[in-house]
């Protein structure tokens, strides 16, 4: 073995975390005392919760540090890298330690995330180390018929990880079986859903293992070019998207005849997203990239049949192409030996939310949604107690405390009125309000609405406007009767995905939160004190110290008091802004 | 719809010469005759200027062909693109879910508050305009704003404030 190594975990949260400063400092120190060791780059291993993590690899073994600010720089560089004295207290993986966040990596399978954190994303020789390129060299070597790939991905059971579902073999199947001259591979990296990055951290941490599964579709499809669809929010995705295609490119395994199959030529190119949710469908994505607005046209034709510039094309998200690579190296049977009957292999997910380990997560499909928060997230953040888990986004729904045994897989998930979508695990606590969070979504939803529809576009603004309401104490005792119409007819008469499943927020938390809905309505209460426009704020006598902060910060002139003396809220004059209670320094405002 | 982010040109933007065009040149010439150029020209043409002036639109228009109301119609349709002038720094306040649970709502408005603006408005200093947007992806830091390219995570209101009044004095020195 040779120098010790030190890798920095340098994905967009970890640089939000400070990692940049991190490894600046490594840099620094190095230079400084002249020190021999190789200081590298890569991307979030998913342990987003003990940001900035670095990996250092001696000739003892691997040890993962966390939440390496530039001051702990210097004592790992002392204790560790000069006297070779590892720090257990910072450790939180080794197989030489115990760490109290070992339970974040038991249990999970990683195939999707297999290299992230793993390589230096932008070294094409790093991908290639770990068995990069080697299923498309397999498949040219072996001379592996387009269609016994399809039949593999068929095999290996991988459905669209995007959140639809739909089995990758079969699309990839109509999308052959559609003759011409052109045909398109595009990957759907337009990650809009709210609480979801999984996407965003495949881009930075293994940008080739996509472009990998990109050009093996190209050849089982007979596609001759590849879109990236990236969101322009992620700059750093795309940064290092177009490195690896240079590199790529570079090494002849993008272009013409690559791999030596003759009469194979495919070259990727990459469209940034100008901001808009419902680009994420098929049919916007793909008038998007033909520069219009991004409205989803009527199915048929599919795009498998006529897709971008009317040609056939086929469409699969970030986290579907980056499995084939792996389903093609280790066959079908090796990823359909994890999951359930009908849902093969493992998902990435997303959590965050009120959970004590916050991070990106990859099981196998059939654990339980309790098994994930409790044993891989390590319970719920702040002694609070588990509500409600919300997954797949604004297309989604909330999965109440006591279903929680319910398997991560497509059925399971959608026989509770959820969906798996893209895979946001946003956990809830006892404080936050279903009411509102079903208000947010809609928000999010009428806003994202493109304006085809008229039951989309309209239906969810009403929706909206009724939701609002009972968020603040004027509900009607029968909003809830319109509330579940409206969203029945919003689903019946939208054309595409976004307006179909924008209802299933507001359906999901009605069906297992009725009574906080009715709380607010009846009672004018919010059971999660939350709603803001139903608290009542009161000073607490005792710890009030006449500073009058309060009385000059709020706005409608509530409150009175002299100096030195306990200051008094008048509730009819009150219009519960909270401004009072963020203002007071000696947390003298009670809130109920 | 985003109806309600779209800020209408004020009076003068359209005025000729206000903007140098010229700066369009390569960015013109380099998607002159591609297939699916509209988004790319609207794009290129606010990396330079940070908007999309009203001039540098009818410019597209003459030496592309485009047509106008197609521009006008992208241009709104997507978050990304502004048809005025934005403040020097860009404050993105991320609205996503869960920042949403963690409260940056309460964030948000005591920045606005702190700034005298509403969402999506610029500062009179011309130095500030906040805007909120849907997920930055770093949910696991959450409540996080973006400031340019820096990101900052596990906010609370006074330290946002403080951030960006750090950013000011350092404007004002």
């Amino acid at each position: 073995m040779g120098k010790t190594q030190v890798i920095v975990g340098l994905g967009s949260c970890g640089i939000a975390a400070g990692a940049g400063k991190t490894y600046n400092e490594f840099q620094r120190i190095m230079q400084a005392d002249k020190l021999d060791f190789e200081l590298k780059k890569t991307s979030c291993i998913g342990m987003c919760f003990r940001e900035p993590l670095v990996e250092i690899i001696d000739e003892s073994g691997a040890y993962l540090y966390g939440e390496v600010d530039p001051r702990r720089v210097d004592e790992i560089i002392e204790k560790h890298i000069k006297k070779i004295s590892p720090i257990p207290e910072y450790i939180v993986q080794s197989s030489k330690y115990q760490s109290k966040d070992q339970q974040f990596f038991e249990g999970q399978v990683k195939i999707s995330l297999r290299n992230c954190g793993h390589i230096d994303p932008e070294s094409i020789e790093d991908y290639e180390a770990r068995e990069g390129y080697h299923a498309i060299q397999k498949i040219a070597a072996g001379n592996i018929s387009p269609d016994q790939v399809i039949k593999d991905v068929l095999d290996s059971g991988l459905r669209g990880r995007g959140g639809g579902g739909f089995p990758t073999g079969m699309k990839w199947k109509f999308a052959r079986n559609h003759q011409s001259n052109r045909k398109y591979v595009i990957c759907n990296a337009d990650e809009g859903d709210p609480g979801a990055f999984m996407d965003r951290s495949i881009l930075e941490g293994d940008p080739h293992g996509v472009i990998e599964g990109m050009i093996i579709c190209g050849y089982a499809i007979g596609a001759s070019e590849g879109y990236i669809y990236c969101r322009a929010e992620y700059p750093l995705a795309i940064k290092r998207l177009n490195i690896a295609i240079a590199q790529a490119r570079g090494k002849a395994y993008l272009g013409k005849n690559i791999f030596g199959i003759n009469g194979f030529d495919f070259d990727i190119h990459i469209k940034e997203g100008a901001g808009a949710f419902v680009c994420g469908e098929e049919t916007a994505l793909i008038a998007s990239i033909e520069g219009m607005r991004g409205m989803p046209r009527r199915r048929p034709p599919f795009p498998a049949e006529a897709g971008l510039w009317k040609h056939p094309t086929n469409i699969n998200n970030v986290e579907t192409f980056i499995n084939i690579p792996w389903i093609i190296r280790n066959g079908p049977e090796a990823y359909a030996s994890y999951g359930t009957e009908n849902s093969k292999g493992t998902k990435v997910f997303a959590l965050t939310g009120k959970i004590r380990n916050g991070g990106l997560v990859e099981v196998p499909m059939g654990i339980t949604i309790k098994d994930i928060i409790y044993n891989l997230g390590g319970g719920i953040a702040g002694e609070k107690k588990f509500k409600a888990v919300q997954l797949g986004g604004p297309s989604g729904g909330c999965i109440p405390e006591h279903l929680s045994h319910t398997q991560v897989d497509y059925d399971s998930v959608n026989a509770t009125g959820a969906i798996m979508g893209s895979g946001g695990m946003v956990v809830m606590d006892e404080t936050t309000c279903v009411v509102d969070i079903a208000r947010f979504f809609l928000d999010f939803t009428q806003k994202e609405s493109c304006g085809k529809c008229t039951f989309c576009r309209l239906g969810t603004k009403r929706m909206l406007e009724i939701l609002t309401r009972i968020t603040e104490g004027e509900g009607l005792e029968e909003d809830i009767q319109t509330l579940e119409e409206l969203a029945e007819t919003i689903k019946d008469g939208s054309l595409c995905g976004l307006g179909q499943t924008a209802p299933n927020p507001v359906l999901t938390t009605i069906k297992y939160f009725r009574d906080e809905y009715e709380a607010h309505i009846r009672d004018k209460k919010c059971p999660a004190i939350s709603c803001k426009k139903l608290l009542t704020y009161t000073v607490i006598d005792e710890k009030c110290t006449g500073c009058m902060v309060c009385i000059k910060g709020c706005p409608v002139d509530a409150i009175e008091g002299e100096k030195k003396q306990v200051h008094k809220i008048l509730q009819d004059v009150c219009i519960q802004c909270g401004v009072c209670f963020t203002k007071c320094k000696f947390e003298a405002i009670h809130v109920s | 719809m985003r109806i309600q982010r779209i800020t209408l040109p004020k009076h003068g933007d359209a005025e000729p010469g206000k903007v140098d065009l010229s700066l369009m040149d390569a960015l013109l010439e380099k998607y002159k005759n591609k297939k699916g150029n509209l988004i790319p020209l609207l794009q290129g043409t606010q990396d330079i200027y940070g908007y999309l002036p009203m001039n540098a639109i009818y410019r597209i228009h003459e030496t592309i062909g485009l047509k106008l109301n197609e521009m006008y119609g992208v241009a709104t349709f997507y978050a990304q693109f502004r048809l005025a002038p934005a403040g020097k720094h860009i404050v993105k306040m991320c609205h996503g879910t869960a920042c949403h649970v963690q409260n940056v709502t309460a964030i948000t408005e005591e920045i606005l508050d702190s700034l005298q603006i509403k969402d999506g408005e610029t500062t009179k200093d011309g130095l500030f305009t906040v805007e909120t947007v849907a997920c930055l992806g770093c949910c696991s830091l959450a409540p996080v704003m973006m400031i340019e390219e820096e990101t900052y995570g596990k906010l609370t209101p006074r330290e946002a404030v403080k951030i960006i009044r750090e950013i000011r004095r350092g404007e004002n020195n």
